[in-house]
């Protein structure tokens, strides 16, 4: 298998492609690194002529990142938490069972994923609005359901899938009831997926804007629309800008990095299988 | 014979719909519900600046949307987002997924790092490539014309002629990994005595692609591609943070357009009739696509 890579079919695109991806990632984080004044010089200083943090220090400590930080993850947990256990249920419903109604349940929710945001965007704000849950955290939750529920089904059921029921029907002659048997017996064998899909929906409500900034008042708004606030109220901090950029970041792609390999694989199992 | 019958019909297990009910309660009430909820509003003059005129209107927002130089100038523009933009990610995805699918030091580290865009908030994507795109200061000009490719700064976002392009860009980047992933799925599944067998009778590079692993991961193609352009599609972030689909209506898609009658003129009979439109465009494609594939496949 030690065949020599060929430089124009291999080494050549690969490093193209890496510099395209990585790119906009590295000139960020040295945009975060500089003084306000390097940034608008005539020719363009690519590294830092004096690498500093101050940039840091003022977006934690004069403006509302941290605590927007702090609500972001309150709204990206709690979501997480309810899409988890409500689609672990139904996952568990839709492997195991052939029920009446079954098929066009699971295509039914799949379905779901083509209606675009936009269309729920006027009913939730009313709904919102007549229940008075415009500017609240909860208001967020809701509307993050939305588009993280269908999806966790689907993962949550393949992921099912993949559990052998030989374990489940042991259980049984054992006489285990219902409840015991998926407290006791699915879900440790379910928790690696249940922690991909979760860290999936984290991500996503992390990373949301459209709703947040319809949905939130000044003193509520998450950690996307105070970010891109700040465009407005510190027009030419873009090294300050920079920075929230870079911190805003961090967080998802540690996540991502230590779910990577599950959630890859669930999400692609359903599609190469046909 | 009978009597066993009606025991198992006694005995009938309830489990699943008790395991589904709280899935199917949530999503009845938060998704199926505001779907009815913006047909319904889609047929009204509702506005927020004017509730005491609030009232129905049968078909004048359909009709009026045809009428209206913003919604007719985004029906080109979301043509060319969602070809331009899935295409292109749909290329360097499958070279992406090619390079990944080899064996090399770092694999793994590089597979991750490169899926990074995939998780990005749209915020940050926008703040990333909104600096780099500035006409006075940015990276972008400053590498093009030391290359001596560009002899002029271009205000890449305030440019009618380039908004649209530059944010296309920005969704490749974005959308690429996607693609890239779904197909390293696939060829991971290619069974390799395949290959061993076509080196054996002498085949190229090239033809082991065009007779092995093009016709095996065509059907995840098929998918992924029909994820994408519906995702593409429905997507506003990037085009609304970066643009507001200006200059003038030079980079409003149909989603945009729907986004920004609800959000900013807070006009929702209105914008649930783009909506509206945008869904029902998504269906019929959707219908096609998957005919026309399917017959595809079988042949």
């Amino acid at each position: 298998m030690k065949k020599r890579k060929n430089f124009f079919l291999f080494y050549l695109p690969f490093a193209l492609l890496l510099v395209f991806i990585i790119f906009p990632y590295a000139w960020t984080f040295l945009t975060s690194l500089k003084n306000t004044s390097e940034l608008y010089t005539k020719t363009v200083h690519y590294l830092p002529e004096m690498p500093t943090l101050n940039n840091y220090r003022f977006l934690f400590t004069n403006t509302d990142f941290i605590p927007s930080m702090l609500r972001s993850t309150l709204i990206a947990t709690v979501t997480s938490c309810i899409a988890i256990i409500v689609s672990s249920m139904a996952g568990y419903a839709f492997s195991r069972y052939r029920f009446p109604g079954r098929d066009i349940a699971l295509s039914g929710i799949l379905l779901l994923y083509m209606f675009p945001q936009v269309l729920f965007l006027t009913p939730l704000f009313i709904t919102f609005r007549n229940l008075h849950l415009l500017g609240s955290w909860v208001s967020l939750v809701i509307a993050y359901c939305t588009f993280t529920i269908p999806f966790a089904i689907w993962l949550m059921t393949g992921f099912m899938d993949e559990i052998p029921q030989e374990i489940e029907e042991a259980a049984k002659i054992d006489g285990a009831s219902m409840p015991q048997l998926f407290l006791r017996v699915i879900i440790p064998l379910l928790k690696p997926g249940m922690v991909a899909t979760g860290s999936y929906i984290f991500i996503n409500s992390w990373n949301e804007y459209l709703y947040a900034v319809m949905f939130t008042s000044s003193e509520t708004r998450t950690l996307p629309v105070s970010l891109f606030s700040f465009i407005g109220e510190y027009d030419v901090r873009w090294d300050m800008i920079s920075a929230g950029g870079i911190t805003a970041v961090i967080p998802v792609v540690l996540l991502f990095m230590l779910v990577q390999k599950h959630l890859v694989t669930g999400m692609t199992a359903g599609s190469v299988k046909g | 014979m009978t009597n066993s019958v009606q025991n198992v019909r006694k005995k009938r297990d309830y489990t699943p719909y008790i395991m589904l009910a709280p899935a199917l309660l949530l999503i009845c009430c938060i998704i199926i519900y505001p779907i009815f909820y913006a047909v319904f509003t889609s047929f009204q003059y509702y506005a927020m600046f004017d509730l005491a005129n609030r009232r129905f209107v049968g078909l004048q927002n359909y009709i009026q949307v045809w009428h209206d130089d913003a919604f007719l100038a985004s029906l080109s523009n979301t043509a060319r987002w969602v070809i331009v933009t899935v295409s292109l990610q749909f290329l360097l995805g499958l070279i992406l997924a090619l390079i990944l699918n080899q064996n090399f030091r770092f694999r793994g580290f590089l597979r991750s790092i490169s899926l990074i865009p995939w998780v990005t908030p749209g915020v940050v994507i926008a703040l990333m490539w909104m600096w780099m795109y500035n006409g006075n200061f940015g990276v972008l000009n400053d590498l093009l014309m030391r290359a001596g490719i560009l002899g002029d700064k271009v205000a890449w976002l305030s440019n009618a002629h380039t908004a649209l392009n530059a944010q296309i860009l920005t969704m490749v980047w974005q959308g690429t990994p996607f693609f890239a992933i779904m197909i390293l799925a696939s060829l991971q599944s290619i069974p390799i005595d395949l290959y061993e067998a076509a080196d054996v009778s002498g085949a190229n590079i090239w033809q082991k692609f065009y007779y092995i692993t093009w016709p095996h991961i065509f059907p995840t193609i098929v998918i992924t591609s029909l994820l994408r352009i519906i995702w593409v599609f429905n997507n506003v972030e990037v085009l609304y943070l970066m643009t507001q689909g200006g200059p003038g209506y030079s980079s409003l898609t149909l989603s945009l357009n729907a986004y920004i009658e609800a959000q900013k003129s807070l006009n929702f009979g209105y914008g649930s009739t783009i909506a509206v439109y945008g869904t029902l465009i998504m269906i019929l494609f959707m219908t096609f696509y998957l005919k026309f594939t399917r017959k595809n496949r079988e042949r």
